[in-house]
């Protein structure tokens, strides 16, 4: 027996049962109906039709009045039907979204892929959560022959798609800078002058640009309008803000960026993020850097990776699993 | 082989009368119920267009025959502004959003098939057939 032949005989009998009983138990059967009929793709016209017939099958005397209103109602059930049908369609085309959505987000990954770094003396910890999708956030380490870790954080103003395709660019710029004299400014005046040349005007860019040189323990820096970092000291138990200024990448073509230094010494952090950590909202408005200088406290005596896992478990928690912002942590610690 | 009898849309009472040529069509052929409201409904939603966009066109109902299979055509035609993105205006929601009807994509669930010529000042040109089962 086909769909249909089930589906009438079925519903024949509910009609039957309901006419003589007016039981829930009827009712809940129908319900049960509804979900095949809906499954098996029957249009509503088709029901009223189907019902119709079968009222005039089993009951000869039903008025012309009672089924001249079918036809009414079949009209209506037509615009019905095809709403529903536009919906189902419109879902589907929602799910191909979104599985094309996460073969972007890989594709990105393995774009912007980064391996952190082990070197001794330094203990590194890296996340970045995007809020949707893709991520606009960018962080990036570099280990060159004298040993020098570079690290690279970076966000568009702007998130998924475009921010993400942006980062891309941003990637290969970096990439493609001479292998020597890559100091911090020297860098962000370059990458500046790729972003101002190729970035719709109203896209721009803040990054922050360390060089730790394990030899000297000096890391030297600079920024371009990115959220600023701390830097712990481990002797007073203290964090400072780590303060550097500089105009976002993409505004003005001849920007020029100022290099600050800063001795690391054992058990000192360098903690950078971008705004998403800053701007994690919460019941009671944005949490301030106090707070978020507690969460790191708590944390301290684990390893830098730890930390930011386990900071950025809280502050999920905190904005009750829904991050506004992609989410980007990076704490260097020099070991003891 | 076709035998064919048109209805011309310049105001809504047109469409009422086209609906009502296809109905008669539909019901002479043998069409049930439920593909007679499908067919009136398409008719309508075609006429509307026509009405709406183009100001005056026509609605010409077929009667098919082919090697026995039996069915019905809606031709509509109208010398209006014409479509320039087809695609677009032949995908679900692009119409429909703003609450006007079936839009063509609801003209081709209804009917089996479905077939449009359009250009930027040439006017549109649709077929849509609907065969007896």
């Amino acid at each position: 027996m086909d769909f249909r032949e089930m589906m009438e005989s079925q519903y024949r009998e509910l009609l039957e049962n309901y006419s003589k009983e007016q039981s829930e138990q009827a009712l809940y059967s129908s319900q049960k109906l509804s979900r095949k009929i809906i499954e098996n793709k029957v249009s509503p016209e088709e029901i009223i039709s189907l019902h119709k017939s079968l009222l005039i099958e089993m009951h000869p005397e039903v008025p012309d009045y009672v089924l001249h209103s079918f036809d009414v109602l079949l009209e209506i059930m037509i615009a019905f039907g095809l709403a529903y049908r536009e919906h189902q369609s419109l879902r589907h085309k929602q799910e191909e979204l979104r599985s094309e959505m996460e073969i972007a987000a890989n594709v990105q990954q393995t774009l912007l892929g980064t391996k952190v770094p082990e070197i001794e003396g330094l203990d590194i910890g890296a996340i970045s959560i995007p809020a949707k999708h893709m991520n606009g956030d960018y962080f990036h380490f570099v280990l060159d022959e004298n040993n020098n870790v570079s690290v690279a954080i970076a966000d568009v103003i702007g998130k998924g798609i475009p921010a993400a395709l942006c980062m891309s660019m941003i990637k290969y710029a970096m990439d493609s800078l001479p292998e020597h004299r890559k100091g911090p400014s020297y860098i962000l005046e370059n990458l500046n002058r790729v972003v101002e040349q190729n970035v719709d005007p109203s896209m721009f860019i803040t990054m922050f640009y360390g060089m730790y040189n394990p030899e000297t323990n000096i890391l030297s820096y600079a920024s371009a309008g990115h959220e600023p970092g701390f830097y712990y000291n481990a002797a007073k138990q203290e964090f400072t803000e780590l303060i550097a200024k500089g105009l976002l990448l993409g505004v003005e073509k001849r920007t020029k960026y100022a290099e600050y230094q800063k001795e690391i010494f054992p058990g000192d952090m360098v903690i950078l993020m971008s705004d998403g950590v800053t701007e994690c909202r919460t019941d009671d408005g944005f949490i301030d850097r106090d707070t978020l200088m507690g969460y790191i406290n708590k944390y301290i005596h684990l390893s830098a990776q730890e930390i930011v896992n386990r900071v950025f478990k809280d502050l999920e928690k905190l904005q009750h699993f829904q991050l506004r912002d992609d989410f980007t942590l990076i704490i260097l610690k020099r070991e003891v | 082989m076709s035998i064919q009898s048109c209805v011309t849309i310049i105001n809504e009472w047109d469409i009422v009368a086209a609906r009502q040529l296809g109905r008669n069509v539909a019901k002479e052929l043998g069409f049930g119920i439920v593909d007679q409201a499908r067919i009136t409904t398409a008719i309508s939603e075609l006429a509307r267009n026509i009405f709406l966009y183009a100001g005056k066109g026509q609605i010409c109902i077929d009667k098919l025959n082919e090697g026995g299979k039996v069915g019905l055509a809606i031709n509509a035609t109208d010398n209006g502004p014409g479509i320039s993105d087809i695609r677009q205006v032949m995908e679900d929601g692009f119409s429909t959003s703003g609450g006007l009807g079936a839009g063509l994509p609801g003209v081709k669930r209804l009917m089996d098939q479905f077939d449009i010529e359009s250009s930027p000042g040439d006017g549109t040109k649709i077929k849509a057939t609907k065969w007896l089962r």
